[in-house]
């Protein structure tokens, strides 16, 4: 639900640029910064401490000292826990406009969309999981023999979280929540990119009240903080949101290192399958929200739509429509609902892919270059007449490129749908009971839409099947994955039912 | 709001009660009033149809503390009209978002924080129990109940089920309706939260009947309910009498639930009449006469300290009481010798003072009936150690109270007293200990004290019981279950299992052209 949104603050002050340990800021071992830019500018808004292996090394001992048995976390109730993440709750709404305005910044989203969807999001996954604190419950179990049996639902230790830069603050809190709701201490690394609002959170766990060592925040690049994370022997449990490339990458490395729990949540090329019967109107114009949201930078962008053949014509051309309608420009005007892509290689591979559209054949109906001469906007493009062993129709874009293809039946549009390495959602639209279940129980996708696109919770477990990913985020199922189950088995003189 | 704050200590405080912490009290309000005593029905106050009003005591005193509405079939009629339609679909409590009732019961718990001091001073007034109980212990622990349930309100889910043939299948966890709840008169705020929470976090709406004996803080919630912001009908509280309003909500036919905390007197009662008029469904907690198990080989300070505050906490009026206390023959003597001491440490006296331990108790008619088996008890041979009688010349106040060579057979030790009078038993074999302890009609609570293994795991699976204590007593964490077995009552409350008294479950079975795993 869309409130009045509050002025945002254009130039926010950037307050936090170093290395979050033990609720201290320090600077990087090896004295270096990276520069984090502004891709509306094209200019750097400032330097951050760029963490490295000896800083990882530094985070990981601080979140293993705070785990260790006896120590306050660990002694903790889980309902204080929950309270924690209460008032974190309250801390980030109280800074709701600051938040969003600078990650209006870093990331280039519209601020309106920042301020009334991203931190809300961030603080709905802190109180949802709260909740889940002191209700990880354990079993007894009636084993055969003299034996009372139980389980306990441990906190499964160090967590090593690497955020995206697609939603910075709201993936990051995404993993974090649960993982401390579950009695895990966390070192966080987020997207180069988009350092900045996961550092102002930082300052926020310490205002809490969090104890020294449970959360630390490490910025810095991939192959160097993000693979010394992955490779570390003391571990327990990475949690990656990014690429599928990426992905392997980290699932690799924790089979060098030592076998570390491994969740995933990986790329999509997620088809949208619009049948004759369905309101054509609202899945036209939700087709066009399932691509456009966020320009095109959502791991379950609707990025093919299959549309049936007798309604293929009027729904290319309502999205033409809704295409051109888009706006695009400075993402701190209120009336704006595209902003830039995230930096210059997004840009240059988006621009590439809608190339190779142009040269295999597709049908460009609109868009199809760059938007403007400064910043990395791109124009809205639809695509129309693909099919699909093009590259656009294979290759995940993360752009506002949509891509329309055309199928007959149900059943060959199912086939089409799974025709992919990739299965983390898909959605339907049609009026049709039987449909509608047909398509939802045979699609390869974590989640499935029916008449709707990219409604989530963090209530709902939300993964990829395939190479999508590894593993649940949210509900009952995805706060479990930060747990390690330890069965205990007591003998006793005489067991009765 | 504190004003000045005064350190209290005692072996008491630091033991025992589940959330107690070694805060500063503030001081409480002794000259509190009530703000609220009327029927309270569409977030709206209203007179009694019928005009009348009963008074509330107070008991350290004797006197009248104010007139409150008298609630009678009327105003039940009112209220379950008012639950009803705040329950009708597409009404605002239906439509509204799980994680938004969520949202509302953390207010309230919020609220209910804010105004701890008055509350706890409120309950002290109408109740007798000490202040620093009802801040430390009562508040404390509604507003984490309350909290707890918050966090349930949007995990309360159904599931999808593999059956046989072309089909799809779920469950829906969905509301019972309409539910009516009586509270008892020894916890008022805190028995109130254990229903309230669960009840609001999967959806109902509720009608509540307070004791007439302790309607203040009650009603003082409901307002506190308005300002967190639930929707009118979704909370109806109604002061008033068992025979009148509390049968009026047992039998209403438009009722889909009676959850019932009081006596098994009075439990016989709401069962029979949930059964002729519409079958609603019940859950029940009532009365018991719990065993409390300590051998030889047990911490014999700690089991001294902790058996008594099992018998003597809230001056004896706790359901769960363990007033059965079986001491292994070796360290007998021992035993009742130090549970005299720690007795005469004991403090009663005026509520509001922090050195008393020990309040009145509830009513002039509690009070006779705690001495009546004090009497009993002496006629029937068991050795009065301490106490024995009224405690000054005002109020309710009754000496805490010791009896030794107590037999399984005489009455009083059958028969629940609600008062603090603590009654140690002998064994000396173990053989027919757990007979022993199941011995009885009731089977809510039970405890055992020692530190071999074999024997703790033995007792914990062996007693008929719905919560066993190993080596502590009186712990009511808001996620740990808690109900009878036998004549306790049945059904449990806190934990997630309360939630499934307040669910109905729905199972949906759709067609499908192919099933596929």
């Amino acid at each position: 639900m869309e409130t009045a949104v509050p002025p945002p603050i254009i130039n926010p002050e950037i307050k936090f640029t170093q290395i979050f340990i033990n609720n201290e800021w320090v600077n990087s071992v090896s004295g270096r910064t990276f520069p984090t830019v502004n891709p509306v500018t094209e200019k750097v808004i400032c330097h951050i401490q760029e963490g490295d292996k000896a800083d990882v090394d530094k985070a990981v001992a601080a979140a293993t000292a705070a785990f260790e048995i006896g120590s306050p976390w660990r002694r903790m109730d889980a309902a204080q826990r929950a309270i924690l993440l209460h008032k974190l709750g309250d801390l980030i709404m109280r800074d709701q406009t600051y938040i969003a305005s600078l990650e209006s910044l870093d990331n280039g989203k519209p601020y309106k969309g920042a301020f009334n969807l991203d931190v809300p999001f961030g603080v709905k996954q802190v109180r949802y999981f709260a909740g889940w604190a002191d209700k990880l419950t354990g079993k007894t179990i009636p084993v055969p023999g003299d034996y009372f049996c139980y389980t306990r639902a441990e906190p499964v230790g160090v967590v090593g979280a690497i955020a995206p830069w697609n939603f910075p603050f709201g993936i990051a809190l995404q993993k974090i929540a649960p993982a401390l709701a579950a009695g895990c201490v966390v070192v966080l690394k987020p997207s180069e990119q988009t350092s900045l609002t996961a550092l102002y959170l930082a300052s926020l766990i310490k205002e809490v009240g969090f104890p020294p060592g449970v959360v630390n925040i490490v910025p810095g690049y991939g192959p160097t903080a993000g693979a010394a994370i992955c490779e570390h022997h003391d571990v327990d449990k990475v949690s990656f949101t990014g690429s599928t490339a990426v992905g392997k990458i980290i699932m690799a490395a924790s089979g060098k290192s030592n076998l570390k729990g491994v969740s995933l949540e990986l790329g999509g090329k997620s088809p949208n399958i619009v049948f004759a019967d369905a309101d054509l109107d609202y899945a036209a114009l939700m087709s066009h929200h399932a691509l456009f949201f966020n320009m095109g930078q959502c791991c379950v962008s609707g990025s093919r739509t299959y549309v049936q053949e007798e309604i293929y014509d009027e729904f290319v051309k309502k999205s033409i429509d809704y295409a051109k309608k888009r706006t695009i420009g400075d993402p701190f005007d209120l009336s704006v609902e595209n902003g830039p892509q995230i930096d210059s290689t997004q840009f240059k591979k988006i621009l590439g892919l809608i190339e190779s559209g142009k040269q295999q054949g597709a049908k460009l109906e609109c868009g199809g270059g760059r938007h403007g001469d400064k910043g990395y906007f791109i124009e809205n493009t639809v695509f129309s007449n693909v099919t699909d062993d093009m590259c656009i129709a294979k290759e995940e874009i993360f752009g506002p490129v949509q891509q329309i293809l055309k199928f007959k039946t149900i059943d060959d549009v199912i086939k089409r749908a799974n025709n992919t390495q990739y299965g983390l959602a898909a959605a339907v639209f049609t009026k049709d009971i039987d449909k509608a279940f047909a398509v939802a129980h045979s699609v390869k996708a974590g989640t499935v839409w029916v008449n709707s696109y990219l409604a989530a919770d963090p209530s709902a477990p939300f993964g990829g099947f395939k190479m999508s990913g590894i593993g649940r985020e949210g509900g009952e199922d995805g706060i479990r994955e930060f747990c390690e189950i330890k069965t205990v088995v007591v003998k006793v003189p005489q067991k009765n039912s | 709001m504190l004003r000045v704050v005064k350190h209290v200590q005692g072996p008491f405080l630091l033991r025992n009660a589940a959330c107690l912490s070694t805060a500063a009290l503030p001081l409480p309000k002794t000259d509190v009033q009530p703000h609220f005593k009327k029927i309270f029905i569409n977030n709206e106050w209203h007179d009694a149809v019928s005009g009348k009003t009963f008074p509330t005591i107070n008991p350290s005193t004797g006197e009248k503390i104010c007139d409150v509405a008298e609630g009678g079939k009327p105003d039940i009629d009112l209220a379950v009209k008012a639950a009803r339609d705040a329950f009708k679909l597409g009404s605002p409590w239906r439509i509204m978002d799980a994680s938004e009732r969520g949202v509302l019961l953390n207010r309230l718990a919020d609220l209910i924080e804010r105004d701890r001091v008055y509350l706890a001073s409120l309950e002290t007034l109408d109740n007798g129990k000490p202040y620093q109980m009802s801040y430390f212990a009562d508040v404390a622990l509604t507003v984490k109940c309350l909290r707890y349930y918050a966090g349930w309100a949007d995990k309360i889910q159904g599931k999808v089920i593999p059956i046989e043939g072309n089909h799809l299948c779920w469950t829906r966890h969905e509301p019972v309706g309409v539910c009516g709840q009586i509270i008892p008169w020894n916890f008022p705020l805190l028995m109130q939260a254990w229903k309230l929470g669960p009840a609001l976090a999967a959806g109902n709406t509720i009608v509540m009947k307070l004791a007439e004996q302790t309607p203040l803080t009650g009603l003082y919630v409901a307002q506190l309910a308005v300002e967190a912001g639930f929707p009118a009908g979704v909370l109806n509280v109604v002061p008033g009498y068992g025979p009148t309003a509390g049968a009026a909500l047992s039998e209403h036919m438009d009722v889909d639930k009676v959850a019932f905390t009081g006596s098994t007197e009075v439990g016989h009662l709401v069962a029979q009449a949930a059964a002729h008029s519409n079958l609603k469904r019940t859950t029940l907690e009532l009365g018991g006469k719990s065993p409390n198990i300590v051998f030889a080989d047990a911490d014999i300070a700690h089991a001294v300290e902790t058996s008594h505050f099992g018998v003597f906490f809230n001056m004896g009026q706790c359901c769960c009481a363990g007033t059965r206390i079986f001491v292994e023959g070796k360290i007998y003597d021992e035993f009742v010798e130090r549970s005299v001491e720690r007795a005469k440490m004991r403090n009663v006296g005026d509520p509001f003072d922090p050195n008393n331990e020990q309040g009145p108790q509830i009513d002039e008619s509690q009070f006779k009936k705690v001495l009546e088996y004090i009497n009993i008890g002496k006629n029937e041979g068991a050795k009065l150690l301490i106490g024995g009688n009224r405690s000054g010349d005002k109020g309710y106040f009754i000496q805490p109270t010791i009896f030794a060579n107590v037999k399984d057979q005489m009455k009083f030790a059958r028969e629940e007293i609600f008062g603090p009078v603590q009654q140690i038993l002998r064994f000396d074999k173990m053989d027919d200990l757990w007979e022993r302890a199941n011995d009885s009609m009731y089977g809510l609570a039970a405890s055992v004290f020692t530190k071999d293994l074999d024997k703790a795991m033995m007792f914990a699976q062996n007693v008929r019981a719905g919560t066993v204590w190993i080596n502590m007593y009186d712990n009511f964490d808001a996620a740990a279950p808690f109900g009878g077995y036998k004549m306790s009552g049945h059904g449990r409350e806190k934990g997630e299992y309360a939630l499934e008294e307040y669910t109905e479950v729905k199972c949906v079975m759709v067609k499908v052209p192919q099933k596929n795993s």
